[in-house]
């Protein structure tokens, strides 16, 4: 109450996020969840460039079949420091970004549940970022393990200091953890307690269910990681057996620990997009969301079945034939809800007034690769076929597929739509539309080319190869480049739009839902008066008001 | 609702007979929203404090998972010359841990009936009995012929003991926050989130617990 009261004496006080004169905002121990979303956001971009840089460093030794440019454990290093920061310091953070930006926005509430616990979990961020940078300056590097860390590998400590890459890398990975369940139990608590009055869970819109589901994930798969994690930094540091086989332990039993939460991890990250684009789509065919209940509750069918599928990774681990036949039966029937909201974007679409903008560009080329992701993902879960390819480049190019094709180009249509929201002002669209055109280009040419490689037997993880790949990897090495450059034109269109970009106007879109009828940026709290939800999201083409007190607001 | 109800009652009442009067009528309106805000807030907080509950005891579940699959597939269980664990002792600690979760319910109820010392009596004999389970367990340790290196079965039970161990001190570290709190005049008039936190946790630590004696102890 007293801090309402002196906003509205020095309304100076509380400066609006993203104007000019109060850049410094950004650096402070901000809770305005809008103010923390952008950090969340920025922060992960800069790892998404810093960990690109080291895929492109990757993608440079792979040109020749020599191991010419790099050192091998250097190469090791870099696949495992690369696949580590995409996760946890990109993919993560920026759809938590994401999500804090617009779901209080969306439901109607004035911050998020628990804003200090917000800028906490935010802010160890960098801190186990840093960390994890930090490892490539210690005597013996970084983690060589990979990103799944699987024992015994990761329990080899050649230099026998305490302070290994891999003990760094698992520290950052427990503080990942820790941030993530501050933001899962912040988020679900928001969604489910501070909707606007009106809107019932069949009012809100399927970013939040989707956000709603992929915190479910990390609420109930994260404590398992946690858990393989601890167990697994005993064996490390103090000589604990768990998983070390010379001392009687099992070191299946941490793959089991690490795929329970890693591969429904997957879908933390993949149901937010599938959220991005049901959101997206509508707004650019003007059409309502085609069975929209249908598409809120699959993502949280997509949450019930991510928790039974994870032995899929382990079908070349001395998994019993029963186990390999079920979970191949539980991961293909995921392909049902997705499916489900696949054909309903399809139907979105179709017949609609299409708009070209640099967004809907980027959803339709996210839906096009996601879904040749999901086709190769079939393919992946038939066990005959997944032993065939085990460990071969077509399980890379598959997972690329999801998380640059899919993934990426969903992040990139969410910052150019909300991108007016946010700052106020509006990018330019020829840099956009030059930006997606490098990106679909780059993406396609970086990651076709490791399907048929992976095919002839190229393995993953090798920093010299049979000369018999070379002219794929030639191929997907100028598409690795050339993301590097699609980067360009994106960072230039954000930094000079943001800085001098025409004014945007409240909703420059024409889009239906809470977040647009508020002022760009939002103002302090959001909401001068909470609105009432009296219609479901997506009215295209119906007369039916969103909300009741619009009028008196206009 | 009521408070809203009563403010409006007073508001009409207060200004007829006295105009002078309405600024105390806004104020008391602003306490009332104040309170209805940390109302809310306090249920959020009970809200999330579930949610994160219920993440927590995924840790222990995956735990109890490993020491299950470890038990049932490993030749050597126990540790050259170990016959298995004593009982007698564990079994004193295990029923001073579970019967401290029905001394905290009657505590809570006292705070309930805002009767202070009834509270603080009850609350302090929870922390009594919580540290005896502690010091027990710590007398256990001391005795044990084999260390957290000795195989799996040292291994998973230092991992288990201990970190449930940790929960048990954080409960008690809780519970002496709390305590202290109780002192300050008219911080627990109308319901505590963090007492009513306290004892969910201490509930979940004892339930955690009593799988864990089942699995350790009562399981050869």
């Amino acid at each position: 109450m007293s801090n309402a009261s002196l906003e509205a004496l020095q309304p100076s006080l509380q400066p609006q996020p993203g104007a000019p004169d109060n850049w410094k905002r950004f650096f402070t121990f901000s809770t305005d969840h809008k103010v923390i979303g952008i950090q969340y956001i920025v922060t992960a971009f800069v790892f998404f460039l810093f960990a690109g840089l080291l895929a492109m460093v990757m993608r440079g030794e792979l040109l020749t079949p020599e191991a010419d440019l790099v050192d091998r454990t250097v190469y090791n290093g870099l696949f495992t420091m690369h696949g580590t920061l995409m996760l946890f310091m990109w993919t993560f953070p920026m759809l938590n970004g994401l999500a804090n930006y617009l779901v209080p926005l969306m439901i109607g509430a004035r911050d998020m549940a628990f804003p200090r616990l917000n800028a906490a979990a935010f802010w160890l961020v960098p801190v186990f970022g840093v960390i994890l940078t930090a490892s490539f300056f210690i005597p013996g590097g970084p983690s060589q393990s990979g990103w799944w860390a699987y024992p015994p590998v990761s329990l080899q400590n050649p230099t026998g200091n305490l302070i290994n890459g891999q003990s760094m890398w698992i520290l950052a990975v427990a503080l990942s953890g820790i941030s993530s369940i501050m933001g899962a139990v912040n988020i679900v608590t928001t969604i489910f307690r501070m909707r606007a009055p009106g809107m019932g869970w069949f009012k809100m819109p399927v970013f939040c269910w989707t956000v709603l589901a992929a915190q479910l994930i990390q609420l109930f798969g994260l404590p398992a990681l946690t858990a393989g994690a601890v167990m697994l930094l005993f064996d490390l540091t103090v000589g604990t057996s768990f998983f070390n086989p010379e001392l009687g332990g099992d070191p299946v039993l941490y793959q089991h620990f690490f795929w329970f939460y890693s591969h429904p991890a997957v879908y933390v990250i993949i149901l937010p997009i599938f959220g991005v684009f049901s959101e997206i789509f509508p707004v650019y065919s003007r059409k309502p969301l085609f069975g929209y209940p249908v598409v809120a509750v699959s993502s949280l069918v997509i949450t019930g079945l991510s928790g039974i599928v994870w032995v899929h990774h382990m079908f070349a681990s001395g998994t019993p034939g029963w186990m390999r036949m079920l979970f191949m039966f539980s991961t293909m029937t995921i392909s049902v809800p997705t499916g489900i909201k696949v054909f309903a974007w399809v139907a979105t679409v179709w017949g609609g007034k299409i708009r070209l903008n640099t967004p809907m560009l980027f959803a339709l080329g996210g839906l096009i690769m996601w879904v040749f992701a999901g086709i190769t993902g079939i393919m992946l879960a038939s066990a005959p076929f997944d032993i065939h390819v085990n460990n071969t480049y077509f399980v890379v190019g598959h997972f690329h597929y999801v998380i640059y094709g899919a993934v990426v180009m969903g992040f990139y249509a969410a910052i150019y739509h909300w991108f007016p929201k946010m700052t106020g002002r509006m990018y330019y669209e020829g840099l956009g539309k030059l930006h997606f055109v490098l990106t679909f280009i780059g993406a396609n040419l970086n990651f076709f080319p490791m399907h048929p490689a992976g095919l002839m037997g190229m393995p993953r993880r090798v920093a010299s190869y049979d000369p018999e790949f070379a002219f794929w990897n030639v191929l997907a090495s100028l598409g690795g480049f050339l993301l590097g450059v699609s980067t360009l034109p994106f960072l230039l269109n954000m930094l000079s739009s943001w800085a001098r970009g025409p004014e945007a106007g409240d909703n420059p879109w024409r889009a239906i839902g809470l977040e647009w009828m508020v002022s760009s940026p939002p103002p302090h709290e959001n909401f001068d008066e909470i609105p009432v939800v009296v219609s479901r999201p997506y009215g295209y083409g119906s007369d039916e008001p969103l909300v009741a007190n619009a009028s008196e607001k206009e | 609702m009521a408070m809203a109800a009563t403010n409006r009652w007073l508001q009409t009442h207060l200004r007829r007979s006295d105009p002078v009067s309405t600024t105390n009528v806004d104020q008391s309106l602003e306490v009332a929203t104040v309170h209805a805000g940390e109302h809310e807030e306090e249920d959020n907080r009970m809200f999330g404090f579930i949610v994160f509950l219920l993440s927590e005891s995924v840790i222990f579940l995956s735990f109890f998972v490993g020491y299950i699959v470890y038990k049932l597939s490993s030749a050597e269980w126990y540790p050259a010359g170990f016959e298995g664990l004593e009982v007698r002792e564990p079994l004193i600690n295990t029923i001073v841990l579970v019967s401290s979760s029905f001394v905290i319910y009657f505590a809570e109820r006292f705070l309930h009936k805002e009767n202070l010392w009834g509270f603080r009596i009850f609350w302090l004999l929870t922390m009594a009995m919580g540290s005896f389970f502690l010091f027990g367990q710590a007398v256990e340790w001391l005795h044990l012929p084999f260390g957290f290196k000795d195989g799996l079965f040292g291994g998973t039970f230092y991992l288990l003991t201990g970190f449930h161990g940790l929960h048990v001190l954080t409960g008690v570290l809780l519970q002496g926050v709390m305590l202290g709190r109780s002192f300050i005049p008219n911080n627990y008039a109308g319901g505590e989130y963090g007492v009513n936190a306290t004892s969910i946790f201490w509930h979940f630590v004892d339930v955690i617990w009593i799988i864990l004696f089942i699995l350790i102890y009562v399981w050869r």
